[in-house]
């Protein structure tokens, strides 16, 4: 009676989104970028394949190196360590227990015992059960022993942001909490090219990282991704566009709006924008928007995690100490409301370029 | 001395112990891991079997029985040899010259309790919950109409109507066996795979599908993904995606039940992957210490995702972890719809009438995917799956002995097949033409009335609308200012 209809069950579904007529359209459009020449050769990946081809080079290149989290062994959830268990064997990629907090306690010991770990949590959402063991202790490993012992060698990688469709809990942006941790350093890439040399920079890092990735681009985001082993800088901001009216910062998927919204700008407005992605969230290089809003007199700040203790709040309040005398007016912020995040309502929810259009608007004719 | 006197909770007692059920219909295999009036016999009995000089430790464990109220110390008798055993807090051992670990394969596996095999016919017939032929008949038809709603919405979903869904393939006998062996007025706190405990207790197809497609109607107000439900006034607390976090939780409702002497338990449902989260072991434990009225009921359906339960335990499965907080414990063959029903009802009367938790570890096997978003072929073969989809299947084995009993025949499949799919279908089209939730409905129930920043995060909101509205999907949402705070 079931059984009719059980291949059909089972017809493959892997490589196809969970995209719906009503719910696909992004917010945004994603304009591929080009990697830096010295990088040297090239292959198309997209973002979960960048991600994967890092850990590919960090295992590689670190004998001690080991890779768990929920589901990772078959390739995890959204496919980031496919082939990896393969390639490296069950004892360097394998699946945990179904326990978050299980998993970071797990990687702070192996990095105290002088292995590198690198822990994936499912779902950013699903961080919270392992929130001791990332602010009370991974966080603390260093000062609290007076430098004798640390778990800089722990990196953990997790998907965060909205999708068009996954509500309360899968579509949060909980980078606010830690970056108001000291001793763990927070990281969002915004692409394919960014997110290998970022993810080695963390997991080589000699602290604990938490590498936030942006869901919505695993598949979509496609680049022509460097096949060699490189590192982008932690705590260096990038300008991505140089402009001379309104600086626009951001982090991760709300880049791609901020261009946009850029070119919307200029087009409209006539109005010329600096586009400034952090990269890194803690600590964030206060030093490269402040140049940039000491020269355009203008700052507006964007994420889609609510607005209030939002990380857009701490680089606001730091530029109008630092740029006072500079600002032409004041800061703006377009982020998330202060509602849980939405499922019907996601469109309403969305820091979406037409807010921070409007936004710039406000700006420039304070 | 045998190992098995030194560990006397476990293996002894299971294997020895048979409840006789306060109706006397029903013995199911509950085993109890502290002594009380049913399982102390069974325990002497193994051990007086198993041990030279059992005597004594029948002696002794009667002494510890009348000490561990509080903790005191046996009082000291040097006369006799039992008297000297350890006065720990809360010890009931004995001493032991011998250095034996306790080794986990030295133990059987804990029996799976069933009432009838895969062909439908009864292994005993003292089991036979004997139900009439109504209720067999409404068993069979929730389990069926939740397949087929599950064939729909998850057909739907590869269509993109619907943005995601998860079915229940396979544990078609455990929900409905269980709900009906609860009182519906009984607190359900689930995972997520357990819609047909909502579909028993009268949540409507309409109430189902305006979930899924979160549209104005939905009683959830839309603010979740599909297969996110709740009703109050079904008693099913809302699912939350978060695992394990209501957990602890059921066991909070079932001690506050308990004060309120309302004569309702809670049932707390959950997965085998679940059972791996800290939550878990903070409910376990507190349901036991504090005496709490819950049925824990663990759904084994052998994968947590892509993950087999290989590789989330090394214990003997769930229910091994019950002797171990003091909980009675039973495992019981998912696929076999009356067996869940008797032990669910069983192990209600036990938490109404001792105030103690129960845990039950069904059986069973996730026959779909794990959600729409997962393609199993990945990690499990396709025979695997055909096995306990053709061969082990709840809703066939439950058809098969009804018809044996005379309630179900061909006729009647077909004819409620016919009324089942069109009731799924017209409920499907109905949802799929309803409104979405108006915008403003966005800064609703945060808290229960809007805080000064919300009201003017809201308007803010709503100029953003005004001033391009055009980019807003507003034809697909219910009127700005619709509703209802
Ligand atoms: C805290 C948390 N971590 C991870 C997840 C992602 N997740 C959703 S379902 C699931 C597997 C659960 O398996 P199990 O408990 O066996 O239930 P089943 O799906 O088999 O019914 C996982 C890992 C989650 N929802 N919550
Ligand atoms: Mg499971």
């Amino acid at each position: 009676m079931i059984t009719k209809n059980l291949i059909s069950r089972l017809r493959p579904a892997l490589v196809r989104p969970t995209t719906s007529i009503r719910h696909a359209s992004a917010h945004f459009t994603y304009v591929p970028e080009v990697a830096r020449e010295e990088y040297g050769p090239t292959s198309k990946r997209n973002l979960f394949q960048s991600i994967n081809n890092a850990m590919d080079v960090a295992l590689g290149s670190d004998r001690t190196a080991v890779i768990f989290g929920e589901d990772v062994a078959f390739g995890g959830v959204f496919r980031a360590t496919v082939n990896l268990q393969e390639k490296y064997g069950k004892d360097r990629v394998f699946n945990t227990p179904l326990c978050e907090q299980g998993i970071v306690g797990f990687g702070i010991g192996v990095a105290v015992a002088g292995s590198t770990a690198i822990a994936e949590v499912q779902f950013a959402d699903y961080i919270y059960p392992a929130f001791d063991q990332l602010v009370n202790e991974a966080a603390k490993y260093r000062y609290r022993s007076g430098n004798q012992f640390n778990c800089g060698a722990l990196t953990v990688r997790t998907p965060y942001g909205a999708v068009g469709h996954g509500a309360l809990y899968h579509s949060q942006s909980p980078e606010a909490y830690f970056a108001h941790t000291a001793g763990l350093k927070v990281v969002i890439p915004r692409g394919p090219i960014q997110a290998k040399g970022l993810l080695l920079s963390c997991i080589r890092d000699k602290n604990p990282c938490i590498f936030f990735e942006p869901k919505i681009l695993y598949r979509s985001a496609v680049e022509e991704v460097p096949n060699g082993d490189y590192e982008i800088p932690l705590g260096k901001a990038e300008i991505l566009r140089q402009g001379t009216d309104v600086t626009l910062v951001g982090y991760g998927t709300q880049i791609h709006v901020l261009k946009e919204v850029a070119d919307m700008a200029q087009e409209k407005l006539g109005v010329s924008c600096e586009v400034i992605d952090v990269q890194t969230i803690s600590p964030w290089d206060a030093e490269t928007v402040c140049n940039s809003v000491t020269k355009t007199g203008r700052l507006l700040v964007s994420h889609e995690a609510p607005i209030t203790n939002g990380f857009a709040a701490e680089i606001a309040s730091y530029v109008q100490k630092e740029c006072f005398l500079n600002l032409e007016a004041p800061v703006e912020r377009v982020c998330g409301w202060d509602t849980p995040f939405p499922h019907s309502l996601e469109p309403f929810y969305m820091p979406n370029k037409w807010r921070c259009f409007d936004a710039i608007k406000r700006l420039m004719s304070f | 001395m045998h190992r098995v006197s030194n560990y006397l909770s476990l293996r002894a007692v299971q294997r020895c112990f048979k409840i006789p059920n306060n109706g006397g219909e029903i013995s199911s295999g509950i085993y109890f891991p502290r002594q009380n009036s049913v399982s102390v016999g069974g325990i002497r009995g193994y051990a007086a079997r198993v041990a030279p000089g059992a005597a004594a430790v029948d002696k002794a464990i009667q002494e510890a029985e009348s000490s561990t109220e509080g903790n005191k110390a046996t009082p000291a008798d040097a006369a006799d040899l039992a008297a000297d055993r350890p006065r720990f807090p809360g010890s009931r051992s004995k001493w032991t010259g011998k250095m034996d670990f306790l080794m986990p394969e030295a133990y059987e596996g804990i029996p799976v309790y069933r009432v009838m095999d895969r062909r439908g016919i009864i292994d005993d017939p003292t089991q036979d919950p004997n139900l009439d032929e109504a209720t067999l008949v409404k068993m069979y038809q929730t389990m069926t109409l939740l397949n087929y709603m599950d064939k729909i919405l998850y057909e739907s979903q590869r269509q993109g109507r619907i943005s995601f869904y998860m079915t229940h393939f396979g544990e078609e006998g455990t929900l409905i066996g269980s709900a009906a062996g609860l009182d519906d007025k009984d607190l359900a706190y689930v995972q997520y795979r357990e819609a047909g405990i909502l579909m028993w207790r009268g949540f409507t197809l309409d109430q189902f599908m305006n979930q899924c497609y979160g549209n104005e109607e939905d009683i959830g107000k839309g603010k979740q993904m599909p297969v996110h439900y709740g009703s109050k006034e079904l008693a099913f607390v809302t699912v939350s995606s978060p695992l394990a976090t209501q957990m602890p939780q059921a066991v909070g409702s079932a001690y506050a039940y308990k004060r309120a002497q309302n004569g309702k338990v809670v049932i707390c449902y959950f997965g085998d992957g679940a059972a791996s989260e800290g939550d878990a072991h903070a409910a376990l434990n507190f349901s036991a210490t504090l005496d709490c009225p819950i049925i824990f009921f663990c759904r084994n359906n052998g994968y947590a995702i892509s993950t087999p339960t290989s590789q989330q335990f090394r214990g003997d499965g769930i229910a091994s972890r019950g002797p171990g907080y003091g909980i009675p414990t039973i495992r019981v063959d998912g696929n076999d719809t009356l067996a869940i029903y008797n032990v669910t009802k069983a192990a209600r009367d036990l938490c109404l009438t001792q105030n103690r938790p129960v845990l039950i570890e069904a059986m069973t096997y996730r026959i779909g995917h794990h959600s729409t978003s997962d393609d199993s072929s990945a990690y499990r073969s396709v025979d695997e799956v055909k096995y306990w989809d053709q061969e082990d299947n709840p809703i066939s084995r439950i058809r098969k002995y009804m018809t044996h009993k005379g309630f179900w025949n061909d006729e009647k499949e077909t004819q409620w097949r016919d009324k089942a799919k069109k009731q799924v279908m017209v409920a499907f089209q109905k949802a799929e033409k309803k409104l979405r939730p108006a915008p403003e409905d966005l800064f609703n129930d945060v808290f229960d009335e809007l805080p000064w920043n919300l009201r003017k995060q809201r308007k803010e909101m709503l100029d953003a609308v005004k001033s391009h509205p055009e980019q807003y999907p507003l034809k697909e949402h219910a009127k700005i200012g619709s509703a209802s705070t």
